[in-house]
């Protein structure tokens, strides 16, 4: 891979969308041939946000299958962004905050990648994050904005900003690139075969990042028929022309949350958190080998994660339907 | 209003900073809250006393009411989402920031400086830090476009002269530097502590005392503070957090999870 231009040309990114198979076909998968879609050395986006919605079948089936170089970017990175950098399937992240969450301290896993300049950990302001996948989703080369002014976040990501002076007001602006990731990988309540997703609850920036993305692998929690989407189309978010491949994944987000159907899995993350501060190299190889590399198959992780903690999450899950 | 009932005598340092932090509240405002304390002080205030007040999460959700003992991990779980009036998108919740409909933005502070300036980045220098820190998440962007009150613990340690990395601007050199930078609205407001509540002189933007908690003196604020600090002309003495006060925060997070 030569060295990209921050922003994609218009005339490269219409042409690559125009290359696309958009008609309305079946693609369902398995995760392992979802994988092959992700090439070494690609700009993977990641949905959800923290420990919600999150990716997590898909993340494993990437970091089983050894991919490379890849560049992630997320709104705010947790568990996933330690087994990216643990893996060595990245060494650059693109966030907001990185950190498995508040209530479990600095992520050591992170520390010990940055401080020792094993991997990047390249910080934005979540606001900003946002607006470059939406520059992207709308086909504009930046989106001008009023944060990261006078801090040294900006200053950080000087070469990738440009500050100017707004031609209608003379305010000073700031101008973000867009972002146009190679793939997004994003997971869903519901779709059909075609890609026509449904999903439930906080959307973070899923829907731009779909827009913005080249490539879109979607995992859900179930496959519906289109006979069923067509009944509630006003709730569809992301539309199948976007979307390159469907896999099955029920509880796809765990050890994550998947807004209605599960919360996260605190039990496991607990145990997660502690093994990775004790020793943030050794803590989270035993977990890869315990939860990814080991498992057969995905439902062969589910069962390692445990009957009691996938009931405990489910029933926690479904209390928001229970005011 | 405020039902005054006797003052507790037994208190935990963030029950003590989520009371102070609540009382900084007014009735209709709309408060962008992060987790723990900041989330806390608010549905203090629109339990006790400020009924009509909105609270943001950053994950999306506008207005909504946490259910006791199921406080969110982060802004952005379902926990967030109980019975809001709407979930948007991430950009969309944050832009109502840039938009103008924010009151208050509130959140916790691992370092800050005399002028206000928070750092959630690095400890040492950005280049070779001693420790990286999670970032800045949306701090930079509510810092950067409302008006900010900060609660966090006193310590000489997390109260520096200049913060070593600016994530979330605060006055930045003092005076209009702020304004100057490209950021005419906003800024650091009031910081709560477990010895004080500090604002920021209008002129030199320098943070200076208000008010001083029940039995603190000036002295031991200063000892606690790596840089000089103003007190301002008249200093109050904050009332202890109450009982009534109390007994929320305990109903709201039974297990201590922010408040032990």
């Amino acid at each position: 891979m030569g060295i990209e231009p921050l922003v994609k040309s218009y005339s490269a990114l219409r042409h690559e969308t125009l290359t696309r198979d958009r008609g309305l076909r079946e693609k369902v998968m398995t995760l392992e041939e979802a994988a092959k879609l992700v090439h070494d050395g690609d700009h993977v986006a990641i949905g959800g946000c923290t420990v919600s919605r999150t990716p997590i079948a898909m993340v494993w089936a990437l970091i089983r299958a050894r991919k490379r170089d890849l560049v992630i970017s997320r709104s705010i990175t947790s568990t996933e962004g330690d087994l990216f950098f643990a893996s060595e399937v990245s060494k650059h992240v693109i966030t907001s905050w990185f950190t498995q969450g508040i209530v479990w301290g600095v992520s050591k896993v992170m520390r010990h990648h940055t401080e020792n300049k094993l991997a990047r950990f390249e910080e934005w302001s979540h606001m900003s994050i946002g607006l470059r996948y939406r520059a992207g989703a709308m086909g504009i080369p930046f989106m001008p904005s009023r944060t990261m002014l006078g801090s040294d976040v900006g200053k950080q990501v000087k070469d990738e900003i440009k500050v100017m002076d707004c031609p209608f007001t003379g305010e000073k602006i700031v101008l973000l690139p867009a972002l146009n990731p190679d793939i997004a990988l994003i997971h869903v309540q519901r779709c059909d075969a075609f890609g026509n997703a449904q999903l439930d609850g906080l959307q973070f920036m899923d829907i731009d990042m779909a827009m913005a993305a080249n490539k879109v692998i979607l995992t859900t929690e179930r496959i519906v028929s289109n006979d069923q989407i067509r009944r509630t189309p006003d709730r569809t978010r992301i539309p199948f022309f976007t979307v390159d491949a469907v896999v099955e994944a029920p509880f796809g987000c765990a050890p994550h949350e998947c807004y209605g159907l599960y919360e996260p899995f605190f039990t496991h993350l607990d145990h997660y958190a502690k093994i990775s501060s004790q020793d943030p190299v050794k803590g989270p190889q035993q977990y890869l080998e315990e939860f990814y590399y080991g498992p057969k198959s995905w439902p062969d992780y589910l069962a390692k994660l445990g009957m009691d903690a996938l009931l405990d999450a489910s029933r926690r899950g479904r209390s928001v339907h229970n005011d | 209003m405020t039902k005054h009932t006797k003052p507790s005598s037994t208190f935990t340092t963030s029950e003590l900073l989520a009371v102070m932090a609540s009382r900084l509240m007014t009735n209709g405002q709309v408060v962008f809250a992060g987790i723990g304390v900041p989330l806390l002080a608010a549905t203090l205030a629109q339990r006790l006393f400020a009924p009509q007040l909105t609270i943001l999460f950053e994950g999306g959700t506008i207005g909504p009411f946490i259910v006791p003992g199921e406080l969110p991990p982060s802004t952005n779980e379902q926990r967030c989402t109980r019975r809001s009036n709407m979930v948007l998108p991430i950009t969309d919740v944050l832009l109502l920031l840039q938009r103008g409909y924010v009151d208050i933005g509130f959140m916790g502070g691992a370092q800050i400086d005399r002028f206000g300036n928070l750092n959630s980045s690095f400890i040492g220098d950005a280049e070779n830090p001693k420790i990286r820190l999670p970032g800045t998440g949306g701090g930079n962007d509510i810092s950067s476009l409302t008006n900010m009150i900060v609660a966090m613990k006193h310590e000489k340690r997390r109260f520096v002269a200049d913060v070593d990395f600016i994530t979330s601007p605060g006055w930045l050199k003092g005076g209009g530097t702020r304004k100057d930078s490209g950021l005419p609205q906003g800024g650091m407001w009031r910081v709560v502590t477990d010895l004080a509540i500090m604002g920021f002189d209008d002129e030199t933007r320098q943070m200076k005392v208000l008010g001083l908690h029940h039995g603190v003196t000036r002295e031991q604020v200063q000892e606690n503070t790596g840089f000089e600090l103003k007190f301002d002309g008249k200093i109050e003495t904050t009332a202890p957090p109450r009982a009534d006060e109390l007994a929320v925060l305990r109903e709201l997070d039974p297990r201590a999870l922010y408040t032990a």
